[in-house]
């Protein structure tokens, strides 16, 4: 097994901040948008986006967490998920939302999303910012607006992930060859 | 992630306390589902579900098909009454036949102990007891679990009376299962005739005497005197045993202290409970109705994986 770091930590800072850019430029001043980070490791990106953004804007983003398990289209045809806890306290209707994730891979999971969320109602409009874009891994036609990098990748090759929050020394993005 | 180490919920002895957590943990995030404006997911959309009830119900038979529903299954429901069961089809046949409409789960009451356990060893589909005879009512154990925990967070250590006709009851049975596997320490309370002999081999102690077991508990559960199984007199009146062992009002404010008040349901009011206690701010007996729901959706969503 072969590790290659892909993103370091301060890359990781300095993409972050290119990202909130890109996202001030479409938003402005986040009237009217709000955020909805994915389950499990969405959150953590999710939340160093709304610190960023909360920064340089000077005023409270409104977030929320986001499990799309209980959506997915793979159950009963691998392993169980273990659901994790939604918490979106507003009300999507109406409403412009950035969905967060770490790694978009073959889009299942952001299909998924999408259906959890319209059980809180009918978005304005929806947008998808990612870290790490594994492109041509695609199942499905889902295209996300704000990319972190882009990795090309093949089957055998997975993206890893390391959060702080999570109990890593450091926030780091690793490339895995098996 | 864990799986239930089970194809069927036949009973709470069956499970390990693995199994209850993942349980638990699943069924606070349905909990959350249940109430967003829209409460319905669509895990279970290609699964299809029979529940076979073959005893009167009203809570478990609602709670399961609505279960059932918010998690998007297609159900069909069938009850002993006004069934070819009357012309003299037996259980194995019965549930044949409705498998042979390609149905995936059986939720299954039974009058006879045991009844969903052989059904078990004949059938491919999973099974989930909904309660038989005076055996086992697993959800109910499970639900039950999931109220008290909402209100006193870890079961271990906590003290846990289940009062009334112990003898009869399948909700005991179950519960003492689930709160032994969670650490919990249990007082039966009720009437020496209603008492099972033996019990305390399960690790429970036994008390008849009512204000004492309040004042011991944590959390009182309350069960129903099952008249309609008793076919021998067990205390001498109705009236009598409200006297010794019902729960009113005023016991509960005198104990001086925080005490939970369940009922699995159907009250007899003015009998096991007056209707100031089972109304009070102690009672969660609603709450346990509610939480049923997602335990239920969570024991469905949880058998339905293992496929």
């Amino acid at each position: 097994m072969q590790r290659k770091l892909i993103l370091s930590s301060p890359l990781l800072e300095i993409t972050i901040s290119r990202l909130c850019q890109e996202l001030i430029e479409t938003h402005q001043d986040f009237t009217n948008t709000v955020i909805l980070g994915l389950q499990p490791r969405g959150i953590f990106f999710a939340q160093k986006i709304q610190k960023e953004l909360q920064q340089i804007i000077g005023k409270n983003i409104p977030m929320g967490q986001l499990d799309a398990t209980f959506y997915r289209d793979d159950f009963r045809r691998r392993e169980p998920l273990k659901p994790n806890a939604t918490k979106i306290p507003f009300l999507v209707e109406g409403k412009k939302v950035i969905l967060i994730d770490d790694v978009l891979a073959t889009g299942r999971m952001v299909r998924a999303a999408l259906d959890a969320m319209t059980a809180f109602g009918r978005p304005e409009k929806v947008e998808l910012c990612v870290l790490i874009d594994r492109i041509y891994n695609r199942d499905l036609p889902i295209k996300p607006d704000y990319i972190g990098k882009k990795v090309n990748t093949i089957a055998t090759e997975k993206v890893l992930v390391e959060w702080q929050e999570q109990g890593h020394e450091s926030d780091r993005i690793w490339l895995i060859t098996r | 992630m864990q799986k239930l180490s089970t194809r069927h919920l036949l009973g709470i002895k069956d499970l390990t306390p693995d199994d209850i957590e993942l349980i638990m943990a699943t069924a606070q995030e349905f909990k959350e589902v249940i109430n967003r404006p829209i409460k319905k997911v669509p895990s279970l959309r290609d699964v299809t579900i029979a529940n076979v009830f073959f005893e009167n119900s009203t809570r478990t038979r609602l709670s399961f098909e609505l279960a059932e529903k918010r998690l998007s299954a297609d159900t069909l429901s069938f009850s002993a009454a006004g069934s070819s069961v009357k012309k003299g089809e037996t259980l194995l046949d019965t549930v044949n036949n409705i498998l042979a409409m390609k149905v995936d789960m059986i939720v299954m009451r039974h009058a006879s102990p045991g009844a969903p356990h052989f059904l078990s060893k004949h059938i491919k589909a999973n099974i989930v007891n909904a309660g038989d005879g005076t055996h086992e009512h697993p959800t109910q154990a499970l639900l039950d679990s999931f109220s008290m925990r909402e209100r006193l967070g870890d079961l271990a250590g906590k003290k846990i009376a289940i009062i009334g006709d112990i003898l009869h009851s399948r909700v005991a049975l179950s519960n003492i299962f689930a709160l032994k596997k969670q650490g919990a320490e249990i007082t039966l309370c009720g009437p020496s005739t209603l008492i099972p002999r033996h019990i305390t081999d399960l690790g429970v102690k036994v008390s008849h005497d009512v204000k004492q077991t309040l004042a011991w508990c944590d959390v009182a559960n309350v069960l129903r005197i099952q008249l309609e199984r008793q076919h021998i007199k067990y205390f001498p009146s109705l009236r009598e045993y409200s006297l010794y062992y019902g729960i009113n009002k005023k016991m509960l404010d005198q104990l001086d202290k925080e005490i939970v008040l369940m009922h699995p349901g159907p009250i007899n009011r003015g009998v096991e409970l007056s209707s100031d206690a089972a109304d009070s701010h102690h009672s969660i007996i609603l709450d346990q109705v509610e939480n049923g729901v997602a335990v239920r959706m969570a024991v469905l969503y949880l058998l339905a994986a293992q496929n």
